[in-house]
Protein backbone atom coordinates (compact mmCIF):
# COMPACT_ATOMS: atom_id res chain seq x y z
CA UNK A 1 0.00 0.00 0.00
CA UNK A 2 2.87 2.32 0.74
CA UNK A 3 4.21 2.12 -2.82
CA UNK A 4 0.78 2.37 -4.35
CA UNK A 5 0.01 5.44 -2.24
CA UNK A 6 3.29 7.05 -3.20
CA UNK A 7 2.60 6.33 -6.88
CA UNK A 8 -0.77 8.05 -6.73
CA UNK A 9 0.68 11.04 -4.90
CA UNK A 10 3.40 11.31 -7.56
CA UNK A 11 0.78 11.33 -10.32
CA UNK A 12 -1.39 13.92 -8.59
CA UNK A 13 1.52 16.26 -7.95
CA UNK A 14 3.06 15.77 -11.41
CA UNK A 15 -0.28 16.63 -12.96
CA UNK A 16 -0.47 19.77 -10.84
CA UNK A 17 -3.65 18.79 -8.98
CA UNK A 18 -2.17 19.15 -5.51
CA UNK A 19 0.90 20.59 -3.83
CA UNK A 20 2.78 17.99 -1.80
CA UNK A 21 3.22 20.69 0.84
CA UNK A 22 -0.55 21.08 1.03
CA UNK A 23 -0.87 17.36 1.75
CA UNK A 24 1.76 17.71 4.51
CA UNK A 25 -0.23 20.58 5.90
CA UNK A 26 -3.50 18.61 5.92
CA UNK A 27 -1.88 15.76 7.83
CA UNK A 28 -0.35 18.19 10.28
CA UNK A 29 -3.72 19.89 10.82
CA UNK A 30 -5.40 16.56 11.60
CA UNK A 31 -2.60 15.61 13.94
CA UNK A 32 -2.63 18.89 15.84
CA UNK A 33 -6.04 20.52 15.63
CA UNK A 34 -8.66 17.85 16.04
CA UNK A 35 -9.13 15.16 18.62
CA UNK A 36 -11.37 14.07 21.45
CA UNK A 37 -10.06 16.81 23.71
CA UNK A 38 -12.26 19.21 21.74
CA UNK A 39 -15.34 17.17 22.58
CA UNK A 40 -14.20 16.77 26.18
CA UNK A 41 -14.10 20.55 26.56
CA UNK A 42 -17.65 20.76 25.23
CA UNK A 43 -18.86 18.13 27.69
CA UNK A 44 -17.04 19.71 30.63
CA UNK A 45 -18.58 23.06 29.80
CA UNK A 46 -22.05 21.52 29.57
CA UNK A 47 -21.56 19.90 32.99
CA UNK A 48 -20.48 23.21 34.50
CA UNK A 49 -22.76 25.71 32.83
CA UNK A 50 -26.51 24.93 32.71
CA UNK A 51 -27.19 27.67 30.15
CA UNK A 52 -24.53 26.24 27.84
CA UNK A 53 -25.92 22.74 28.31
CA UNK A 54 -29.36 23.94 27.33
CA UNK A 55 -27.95 25.71 24.27
CA UNK A 56 -25.92 22.61 23.34
CA UNK A 57 -28.93 20.32 23.44
CA UNK A 58 -31.03 22.86 21.51
CA UNK A 59 -28.45 23.52 18.75
CA UNK A 60 -25.07 21.88 19.19
CA UNK A 61 -23.48 23.43 16.07
CA UNK A 62 -24.29 26.91 17.30
CA UNK A 63 -23.34 26.26 20.92
CA UNK A 64 -20.01 24.63 20.07
CA UNK A 65 -19.34 27.45 17.63
CA UNK A 66 -19.34 29.91 20.55
CA UNK A 67 -16.33 28.15 22.12
CA UNK A 68 -13.47 29.79 20.27
CA UNK A 69 -10.92 27.31 21.54
CA UNK A 70 -12.21 24.24 19.74
CA UNK A 71 -12.08 23.64 16.01
CA UNK A 72 -15.05 24.95 14.12
CA UNK A 73 -17.90 22.58 13.41
CA UNK A 74 -20.29 22.76 10.52
CA UNK A 75 -24.03 23.10 10.71
CA UNK A 76 -24.99 19.56 11.47
CA UNK A 77 -23.92 18.59 14.98
CA UNK A 78 -26.53 17.18 17.38
CA UNK A 79 -25.78 16.52 21.06
CA UNK A 80 -27.73 13.75 22.79
CA UNK A 81 -27.89 13.51 26.55
CA UNK A 82 -27.47 10.38 28.61
CA UNK A 83 -29.76 10.16 31.64
CA UNK A 84 -30.43 7.46 34.24
CA UNK A 85 -33.34 6.40 32.00
CA UNK A 86 -31.66 6.54 28.61
CA UNK A 87 -28.23 5.70 27.18
CA UNK A 88 -27.25 6.92 23.72
CA UNK A 89 -24.85 5.19 21.36
CA UNK A 90 -23.66 6.34 17.93
CA UNK A 91 -22.79 4.23 14.89
CA UNK A 92 -22.53 4.53 11.12
CA UNK A 93 -23.64 1.21 9.64
CA UNK A 94 -23.10 2.31 6.02
CA UNK A 95 -19.58 3.73 6.29
CA UNK A 96 -17.82 5.49 9.16
CA UNK A 97 -19.50 8.87 9.72
CA UNK A 98 -18.17 10.36 12.93
CA UNK A 99 -17.98 13.89 14.39
CA UNK A 100 -14.34 14.54 13.41
CA UNK A 101 -14.34 18.12 14.63
CA UNK A 102 -15.16 17.21 18.21
CA UNK A 103 -13.78 13.65 18.46
CA UNK A 104 -10.95 13.53 15.91
CA UNK A 105 -10.56 10.70 13.40
CA UNK A 106 -12.51 7.58 14.31
CA UNK A 107 -10.76 4.58 15.88
CA UNK A 108 -10.39 1.40 13.80
CA UNK A 109 -13.11 -0.47 15.71
CA UNK A 110 -15.67 2.22 14.87
CA UNK A 111 -14.95 1.75 11.16
CA UNK A 112 -14.85 -2.06 11.26
CA UNK A 113 -17.55 -4.62 10.50
CA UNK A 114 -18.11 -6.02 14.02
CA UNK A 115 -19.24 -2.65 15.44
CA UNK A 116 -21.05 -1.43 12.33
CA UNK A 117 -23.03 -4.66 11.96
CA UNK A 118 -23.97 -5.32 15.57
CA UNK A 119 -24.51 -1.91 17.16
CA UNK A 120 -28.03 -1.57 15.75
CA UNK A 121 -29.14 -5.13 16.52
CA UNK A 122 -27.36 -6.06 19.73
CA UNK A 123 -26.14 -2.88 21.42
CA UNK A 124 -25.94 -4.53 24.84
CA UNK A 125 -23.70 -7.23 23.37
CA UNK A 126 -21.48 -4.57 21.82
CA UNK A 127 -21.30 -2.70 25.11
CA UNK A 128 -20.26 -5.95 26.79
CA UNK A 129 -17.30 -6.11 24.37
CA UNK A 130 -16.25 -2.77 25.89
CA UNK A 131 -16.78 -4.08 29.41
CA UNK A 132 -19.78 -1.80 29.81
CA UNK A 133 -23.05 -2.96 31.29
CA UNK A 134 -26.20 -0.95 31.89
CA UNK A 135 -29.21 -1.63 34.10
CA UNK A 136 -31.60 -3.97 32.27
CA UNK A 137 -34.36 -1.35 32.25
CA UNK A 138 -32.27 1.48 30.82
CA UNK A 139 -33.47 2.46 27.37
CA UNK A 140 -30.73 2.22 24.76
CA UNK A 141 -31.01 4.56 21.84
CA UNK A 142 -28.77 3.83 18.89
CA UNK A 143 -28.22 6.68 16.42
CA UNK A 144 -27.25 5.43 12.96
CA UNK A 145 -25.43 8.33 11.23
CA UNK A 146 -26.90 7.80 7.77
CA UNK A 147 -26.77 11.45 6.63
CA UNK A 148 -24.50 14.43 7.30
CA UNK A 149 -25.80 14.93 10.84
CA UNK A 150 -23.13 14.08 13.42
CA UNK A 151 -23.92 13.01 16.95
CA UNK A 152 -22.08 13.76 20.16
CA UNK A 153 -23.13 11.90 23.30
CA UNK A 154 -23.27 14.02 26.43
CA UNK A 155 -22.42 11.50 29.16
CA UNK A 156 -23.69 11.79 32.72
CA UNK A 157 -21.42 13.69 35.07
CA UNK A 158 -19.91 11.27 37.58
CA UNK A 159 -20.65 11.68 41.26
CA UNK A 160 -17.79 12.97 43.35
CA UNK A 161 -16.90 15.76 40.92
CA UNK A 162 -18.73 18.56 42.70
CA UNK A 163 -16.76 21.79 42.62
CA UNK A 164 -14.36 20.61 39.91
CA UNK A 165 -13.14 23.10 37.33
CA UNK A 166 -13.93 22.65 33.65
CA UNK A 167 -10.31 21.69 33.03
CA UNK A 168 -10.47 18.98 35.70
CA UNK A 169 -13.76 17.69 34.33
CA UNK A 170 -12.45 17.59 30.75
CA UNK A 171 -9.69 15.23 31.94
CA UNK A 172 -12.18 12.51 32.85
CA UNK A 173 -14.24 12.70 29.65
CA UNK A 174 -13.16 9.78 27.49
CA UNK A 175 -13.60 9.51 23.74
CA UNK A 176 -15.73 6.38 24.13
CA UNK A 177 -18.04 8.14 26.60
CA UNK A 178 -18.87 10.62 23.82
CA UNK A 179 -19.63 7.79 21.35
CA UNK A 180 -21.71 5.95 23.94
CA UNK A 181 -19.48 2.88 24.28
CA UNK A 182 -17.95 3.93 27.58
CA UNK A 183 -18.25 6.16 30.60
CA UNK A 184 -16.19 9.05 31.92
CA UNK A 185 -13.35 7.94 34.16
CA UNK A 186 -14.52 7.54 37.74
CA UNK A 187 -12.83 10.01 40.06
CA UNK A 188 -10.32 8.35 42.31
CA UNK A 189 -10.27 5.12 40.34
CA UNK A 190 -6.98 3.99 38.82
CA UNK A 191 -6.97 4.98 35.15
CA UNK B 1 -26.80 -0.43 -3.96
CA UNK B 2 -27.35 -3.54 -1.87
CA UNK B 3 -23.65 -3.93 -1.14
CA UNK B 4 -21.68 -5.47 1.70
CA UNK B 5 -21.07 -1.98 3.07
CA UNK B 6 -24.72 -1.97 4.21
CA UNK B 7 -23.97 -4.22 7.16
CA UNK B 8 -26.36 -3.08 9.89
CA UNK B 9 -27.85 -6.19 11.50
CA UNK B 10 -25.52 -8.72 9.89
CA UNK B 11 -24.11 -11.52 12.06
CA UNK B 12 -20.79 -13.29 12.05
CA UNK B 13 -18.24 -10.48 12.14
CA UNK B 14 -17.17 -11.30 15.67
CA UNK B 15 -16.39 -9.18 18.70
CA UNK B 16 -15.56 -5.50 18.71
CA UNK B 17 -11.88 -5.23 19.55
CA UNK B 18 -10.80 -1.79 20.74
CA UNK B 19 -7.06 -1.17 20.46
CA UNK B 20 -5.54 0.39 23.57
CA UNK B 21 -3.74 3.70 22.93
CA UNK B 22 -4.53 3.56 19.24
CA UNK B 23 -2.45 6.01 17.17
CA UNK B 24 -4.17 8.42 14.78
CA UNK B 25 -2.44 6.68 11.85
CA UNK B 26 -0.87 3.25 11.97
CA UNK B 27 1.48 3.96 9.06
CA UNK B 28 2.45 7.08 7.17
CA UNK B 29 0.71 6.10 3.94
CA UNK B 30 -2.64 6.16 5.70
CA UNK B 31 -2.19 9.84 6.44
CA UNK B 32 -1.23 10.56 2.80
CA UNK B 33 -4.37 8.77 1.57
CA UNK B 34 -6.54 10.83 3.90
CA UNK B 35 -4.85 14.02 2.69
CA UNK B 36 -5.22 13.13 -1.01
CA UNK B 37 -8.91 12.35 -0.62
CA UNK B 38 -9.55 15.62 1.20
CA UNK B 39 -7.46 17.65 -1.24
CA UNK B 40 -8.95 16.22 -4.45
CA UNK B 41 -12.47 16.57 -3.04
CA UNK B 42 -11.78 20.19 -2.11
CA UNK B 43 -10.32 20.84 -5.56
CA UNK B 44 -13.66 19.77 -7.01
CA UNK B 45 -12.79 16.35 -8.47
CA UNK B 46 -15.75 14.77 -6.64
CA UNK B 47 -18.23 15.34 -3.82
CA UNK B 48 -18.42 13.34 -0.59
CA UNK B 49 -21.31 11.19 -1.82
CA UNK B 50 -19.48 10.21 -5.00
CA UNK B 51 -16.44 9.39 -2.89
CA UNK B 52 -18.52 7.08 -0.67
CA UNK B 53 -20.16 5.43 -3.66
CA UNK B 54 -16.80 4.41 -5.12
CA UNK B 55 -15.78 2.76 -1.86
CA UNK B 56 -19.10 0.90 -1.71
CA UNK B 57 -18.67 -0.28 -5.27
CA UNK B 58 -15.39 -2.09 -4.53
CA UNK B 59 -15.79 -5.85 -5.05
CA UNK B 60 -17.30 -7.40 -1.89
CA UNK B 61 -14.25 -9.54 -1.14
CA UNK B 62 -12.01 -6.48 -1.45
CA UNK B 63 -14.30 -4.34 0.70
CA UNK B 64 -14.46 -6.90 3.48
CA UNK B 65 -10.75 -7.66 3.59
CA UNK B 66 -9.33 -4.15 3.19
CA UNK B 67 -8.49 -1.72 5.96
CA UNK B 68 -10.32 1.59 6.06
CA UNK B 69 -7.54 3.54 4.38
CA UNK B 70 -6.94 0.83 1.78
CA UNK B 71 -10.61 1.17 0.81
CA UNK B 72 -10.09 4.93 0.63
CA UNK B 73 -7.08 4.53 -1.66
CA UNK B 74 -8.72 2.00 -3.99
CA UNK B 75 -11.92 4.04 -4.12
CA UNK B 76 -9.94 7.21 -4.84
CA UNK B 77 -8.07 5.58 -7.73
CA UNK B 78 -11.29 4.24 -9.27
CA UNK B 79 -13.04 7.56 -8.83
CA UNK B 80 -10.25 9.63 -10.40
CA UNK B 81 -9.88 7.18 -13.30
CA UNK B 82 -13.64 7.20 -13.96
CA UNK B 83 -13.70 11.00 -13.92
CA UNK B 84 -10.76 11.25 -16.30
CA UNK B 85 -8.30 12.90 -13.89
CA UNK B 86 -5.84 10.02 -14.10
CA UNK B 87 -5.55 6.88 -16.22
CA UNK B 88 -5.12 3.21 -15.43
CA UNK B 89 -1.80 3.30 -17.28
CA UNK B 90 -0.59 6.16 -15.09
CA UNK B 91 -1.51 4.26 -11.94
CA UNK B 92 0.38 1.22 -13.25
CA UNK B 93 3.42 3.33 -14.18
CA UNK B 94 3.38 5.50 -11.07
CA UNK B 95 3.89 8.64 -13.12
CA UNK B 96 1.82 11.16 -15.04
CA UNK B 97 1.69 10.56 -18.79
CA UNK B 98 -1.36 12.48 -19.97
CA UNK B 99 -2.10 16.21 -19.68
CA UNK B 100 -4.11 17.15 -16.59
CA UNK B 101 -7.88 17.63 -16.67
CA UNK B 102 -8.89 21.04 -15.26
CA UNK B 103 -10.24 20.89 -11.71
CA UNK B 104 -13.41 22.80 -10.84
CA UNK B 105 -11.71 24.70 -8.03
CA UNK B 106 -8.16 24.60 -9.36
CA UNK B 107 -5.03 23.18 -7.83
CA UNK B 108 -5.19 22.41 -4.10
CA UNK B 109 -2.64 24.55 -2.30
CA UNK B 110 -1.51 25.13 1.28
CA UNK B 111 -3.60 28.25 1.78
CA UNK B 112 -6.78 26.21 1.41
CA UNK B 113 -6.05 23.76 4.22
CA UNK B 114 -7.74 25.80 6.92
CA UNK B 115 -10.92 25.90 4.86
CA UNK B 116 -11.21 22.14 4.62
CA UNK B 117 -10.77 21.67 8.37
CA UNK B 118 -14.24 23.14 8.79
CA UNK B 119 -17.02 20.75 8.03
CA UNK B 120 -18.92 21.24 4.78
CA UNK B 121 -22.39 22.69 4.75
CA UNK B 122 -25.15 20.54 3.33
CA UNK B 123 -28.26 22.59 4.23
CA UNK B 124 -30.14 24.01 1.24
CA UNK B 125 -33.22 26.15 0.57
CA UNK B 126 -36.30 23.89 0.64
CA UNK B 127 -37.97 23.50 -2.77
CA UNK B 128 -41.31 22.60 -1.09
CA UNK B 129 -42.80 22.41 2.41
CA UNK B 130 -41.91 19.38 4.54
CA UNK B 131 -44.35 16.49 4.15
CA UNK B 132 -43.77 15.11 7.63
CA UNK B 133 -43.52 16.53 11.14
CA UNK B 134 -42.24 15.18 14.43
CA UNK B 135 -44.65 12.56 15.78
CA UNK B 136 -45.77 11.32 12.36
CA UNK B 137 -45.71 7.59 11.73
CA UNK B 138 -43.79 6.78 8.57
CA UNK B 139 -42.74 3.66 6.70
CA UNK B 140 -39.28 3.40 5.16
CA UNK B 141 -39.99 2.47 1.57
CA UNK B 142 -39.11 -0.96 0.27
CA UNK B 143 -36.73 0.33 -2.37
CA UNK B 144 -33.53 -1.17 -3.75
CA UNK B 145 -31.73 1.36 -5.91
CA UNK B 146 -28.68 -0.07 -7.65
CA UNK B 147 -26.82 3.23 -7.23
CA UNK B 148 -25.77 5.03 -4.01
CA UNK B 149 -28.40 5.46 -1.29
CA UNK B 150 -28.34 6.21 2.42
CA UNK B 151 -31.39 4.18 3.40
CA UNK B 152 -29.98 1.07 5.06
CA UNK B 153 -31.61 -2.25 4.20
CA UNK B 154 -32.43 -3.11 7.79
CA UNK B 155 -35.10 -0.39 8.04
CA UNK B 156 -36.71 -0.81 4.62
CA UNK B 157 -40.39 -1.72 4.85
CA UNK B 158 -40.51 -0.90 8.57
CA UNK B 159 -42.57 1.66 10.43
CA UNK B 160 -41.06 4.31 12.66
CA UNK B 161 -41.84 7.72 14.09
CA UNK B 162 -40.41 11.04 12.96
CA UNK B 163 -38.50 12.55 15.88
CA UNK B 164 -36.61 15.50 14.38
CA UNK B 165 -36.87 17.56 11.25
CA UNK B 166 -33.21 18.20 10.41
CA UNK B 167 -33.92 20.67 7.64
CA UNK B 168 -33.45 20.44 3.92
CA UNK B 169 -30.22 18.94 2.69
CA UNK B 170 -28.23 17.83 -0.36
CA UNK B 171 -29.67 14.47 -1.51
CA UNK B 172 -26.90 11.86 -1.62
CA UNK B 173 -28.72 9.57 -4.05
CA UNK B 174 -28.49 12.13 -6.86
CA UNK B 175 -25.34 13.95 -5.72
CA UNK B 176 -23.37 10.68 -5.80
CA UNK B 177 -24.12 10.09 -9.46
CA UNK B 178 -23.61 13.76 -10.30
CA UNK B 179 -27.29 14.24 -11.06
CA UNK B 180 -27.52 17.38 -8.93
CA UNK B 181 -27.95 18.34 -5.28
CA UNK B 182 -31.73 17.89 -5.53
CA UNK B 183 -32.33 19.13 -1.93
CA UNK B 184 -34.68 17.05 0.21
CA UNK B 185 -36.08 17.26 3.72
CA UNK B 186 -34.22 15.14 6.21
CA UNK B 187 -35.70 13.55 9.33
CA UNK B 188 -34.53 11.48 12.26
CA UNK B 189 -36.87 8.47 12.28
CA UNK B 190 -36.98 6.17 15.32
CA UNK B 191 -37.81 2.48 15.20
CA UNK B 192 -38.57 0.07 18.05
CA UNK B 193 -36.14 -2.80 18.25
CA UNK B 194 -38.99 -5.29 17.85
CA UNK B 195 -40.18 -3.58 14.66
CA UNK B 196 -36.79 -4.20 13.08
CA UNK B 197 -35.61 -7.41 14.72
CA UNK B 198 -38.81 -9.21 15.68
CA UNK B 199 -40.55 -10.06 18.94
CA UNK B 200 -37.44 -11.51 20.58
CA UNK B 201 -35.59 -8.20 20.32
CA UNK B 202 -34.43 -6.38 23.45
CA UNK B 203 -37.50 -4.27 24.41
CA UNK B 204 -35.31 -1.44 25.74
CA UNK B 205 -33.64 -0.75 22.38
CA UNK B 206 -34.66 1.94 19.91
CA UNK B 207 -32.77 2.69 16.72
CA UNK B 208 -32.89 5.80 14.60
CA UNK B 209 -31.71 6.64 11.11
CA UNK B 210 -31.61 9.98 9.35
CA UNK B 211 -33.89 9.52 6.37
CA UNK B 212 -34.48 11.79 3.39
CA UNK B 213 -38.09 12.47 2.49
CA UNK B 214 -38.08 10.35 -0.72
CA UNK B 215 -37.21 7.33 1.45
CA UNK B 216 -40.43 7.66 3.46
CA UNK B 217 -44.18 7.23 3.04
CA UNK B 218 -47.01 7.86 5.53
CA UNK B 219 -47.90 4.85 7.72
Amino acid sequence: MELRTRALETILTEKGYVDAAALDSIVQAYESKIGPRNGAQVVAKAWSDPAFKQALLADASKAVGTLGHVSRVGDHLVAVENTPQRHNMVVCTLCSCYPWEVLGLPPVWYKAAPYRSRAVKDPRGVLADFGVSLPTDTEIRVWDSTAETRFLVLPMRPEGTEGWSEAQLAEIVTRDSMIGTGFPTTPGAPS
Amino acid sequence: MNGVHDMGGMDGFGKVEPEPNEPMFHTEWESRVLAMVRAMGAAGAFNIDTSRSYREALPPEVYLTSSYYKKWLLGLEENLIAKGYITTAEVAAGHAAEPPKPLKHGKFTVDQVERIMVRGQFGRTPPAPAKFKPGDRVRAKNIHPTTHTRLPRYVRGHVGVVELNLGCSVYPDTAAIEAGENPQWLYTVVFDGAELWGPDADPTVKISVDAFEPYLEPA
